[in-house]
């Protein structure tokens, strides 16, 4: 099982970005017979093989494709979502460069089964390379008549059009990614209306990310029951686990779920580097961070991850050995997402940048202890306040880098014992804590 | 000089308009036109794009504010932008950082004097596992040390 390749079967064939030789190697090959089923079929074999969003939710794709309204009149779009701007993920990047006729075949199966005859690439600002190279190949499989008017005899039109951003992690959240097609600032809508029901352009929209969209021709050929039995019973299928920080062999590797995390530890980045394991940020930067004790029995799986209280994410694992302080850690990723809140909603707005203020205030030895208590605090009345996920996205790591690596943070603060509201009130006016 | 597009410019800005329902979401693509064009997004270029797309004034001045690889002032020849995000922390960043602030003598923000280089902190290059990275213009620059990094400053320096 361990061996299966859906998304990076063709990555070590050289060329294999270019039609010609992935022709040879078997793309477009699901085409023939996603056109001899109905749409509402391939939906529903999507549906048996349990396919999860790739992005970081993990919703049920499926079932996500299903909620398009069934008589609707209005066209219906599908995006693809090409923004990977979550700290510790960088596999999406690979399949656009190296087999982008995978994408462009998911896109048009995808698509297919949607009934939508318009889809938008919306590719990261930074990734230039990778769009040049989607660009040349969209532009064979025009010329080849995989993507245009009447594909393949079939009767079916479909336009992909590649839409560039330009530098806003928040673009990554799919109402932010809708509202920057449109031409606006990235800020998220509230929902409902879910895209599916009313996105782009106020018509239906699907959402999905690249890694999930590729894995749709494997499952239109196979079947979805086949997919299924990959993986394990929650998590079936295959991702891209990437793997950056302290580790011997930084990289990805495409692989079955369910594997136990330190097997995978020593097989494929090799082992920590530079000392044990300290932590393990697991699906990107927001996802909880776990100690190394924790790690003993994870396993790469959505449900094993839950069982941890905290999520597989995008499957970008980011690995800290035991000299990490883990305070300058965390300073990175506060800065990171108070850089990146689009300010739409105070609690994130102010939320963020306050929790970033408190980092430099405790790595500058100017903070007490109390002001640990007010991080856990403030995440606390961030999450769940705000139209998306950005707020929690920055809260859940504070929380879990405070209360599992408490004496980290203990080390710069100065023991002090008035309430806690008593500190935020002389933060906010600039006094000194300690009188 | 009165702003405006090159013809081929306004031929690829035209063929780009029919890859959707409505205008106004031309805007993006528009301003990446411009700022191939003129360098930068000036206020002048602001309005050029503004009647251009069909949007007010405001709507296009916000957009520009929010993203940020829209350089509202002329960057320099090779624009630095560094990642300091997590994986890039934890790999070294902050002595490409110094690199830059010391040897190049450039803080955030700034530009040299000779126009050659311009230094932006980035958030997240999506580049972890090869960390850590720049991006000058256009390409990644990865896996970097203190040496690599100079190397391909001097590099840049002799080419100019």
């Amino acid at each position: 099982m361990e061996n299966i390749l859906i998304l990076t079967k063709r990555f070590s064939i050289p060329n294999a970005n270019q039609l010609e030789v992935a022709l040879k190697h078997g793309a477009y090959s699901s085409l023939e017979k996603l056109f001899s089923m109905k749409p509402e079929d391939v939906v529903e074999e999507v549906k048996k093989s349990n396919l999860k969003g790739r992005g970081g939710a993990g919703f049920p794709t499926g079932l996500k494709w299903s909620f398009i309204p069934k008589d609707t009149k209005k066209p219906i779009y599908l995006c693809v979502n090409a923004d990977e701007s979550e700290p510790g993920t960088f596999t999406d990047r690979y399949i656009m460069e190296y087999d982008p006729h995978l994408l462009i075949e998911g896109i048009i199966n995808t698509s297919y089964a949607i009934k939508s005859h318009t889809a938008y690439i919306y590719i990261r600002g930074e990734y230039v390379k990778q769009y040049q190279i989607l660009s040349r190949a969209l532009e064979e499989a025009r010329k080849a008549g995989y993507v245009g008017k009447n594909i393949l005899g079939s009767g079916y039109d479909l336009d992909i059009w590649l839409h560039r951003g330009a530098g806003a992690y928040i673009c990554g959240e799919e109402t932010g990614l809708i509202e920057s097609l449109e031409g606006k600032k990235g800020q998220p809508r509230i929902k409902p209306p879910f895209p599916a029901v009313e996105g782009l352009f106020r018509s239906p929209t699907i959402v999905n990310n690249v890694k999930t969209i590729a894995s749709v021709p494997w499952i239109v050929l196979n079947g979805g029951e086949a997919y299924a039995k990959i993986g394990t019973k929650d998590s079936t299928g295959t991702n891209i686990f990437g793997v950056s920080g302290h580790v011997n062999q930084p990289g990805y590797w495409e692989l079955p779920f369910g594997m136990r995390f330190l097997e995978f530890l020593e097989k494929y980045p090799k082992g920590v580097k530079g000392g044990k394991l300290k932590a393990l940020i697991p699906g990107g930067s927001s996802t909880p961070v776990l100690t190394a004790e924790e790690c003993e029995d994870l396993y790469l799986s959505y449900e094993s991850m839950l069982a941890h209280k905290t999520f597989l994410g995008t499957g970008g694992m980011i690995v800290m050995n035991e000299h990490t302080d883990m305070v300058k850690a965390l300073k990175t990723l506060t800065r990171f997402y108070s850089e990146e809140s689009c300010g739409q909603c105070t609690p994130c707005r102010e939320g963020t940048s306050w929790l970033d203020r408190l980092l430099d205030r405790i790595l500058n030895r100017e903070a007490t202890t109390k002001e640990l208590d007010l991080l856990i605090e403030i995440s606390d009345n961030m999450e769940g306040k705000t139209i998306c996920a950005l707020a929690a996205a920055c809260a859940m790591p504070v929380r879990s880098f405070v209360t599992k690596f408490r004496s980290d943070f203990e080390k710069y603060v100065k023991p002090i014992s008035i309430p806690v509201h008593k500190v935020a009130e002389k933060i906010i006016q600039k006094e000194p804590i300690a009188s | 000089m009165a702003v405006k597009f090159s013809e081929e410019a306004l031929k690829e800005y035209e063929e780009i308009t029919t890859h959707y329902p409505d205008r106004k979401a031309t805007l993006l693509p528009a301003l990446w036109i411009a700022q191939r064009e003129f360098g930068y997004i000036s206020k002048e270029v602001m309005e050029y794009v503004a009647e251009l797309v069909g949007v007010p004034f405001v709507r296009v001045y916000e957009v520009v504010e929010f993203y940020t690889m829209y350089h509202k002032k002329k960057p320099g020849r090779y624009h630095l932008q560094l990642c300091q995000t997590l994986s890039c922390y934890l790999a070294g960043a902050e002595e490409i950082r110094k690199y830059i602030e010391e040897k190049l003598n450039l803080k955030p923000g700034e530009t040299s004097e000779d126009g050659l280089f311009s230094f932006q902190l980035m958030e997240c290059l999506g580049s972890c596992h090869t960390a850590p990275v720049v991006q000058i213009n256009d390409d990644y620059y990865e896996n970097l040390t203190v040496e690599k990094f100079d190397a391909i400053i001097q590099d840049l320096k002799k080419h100019n």
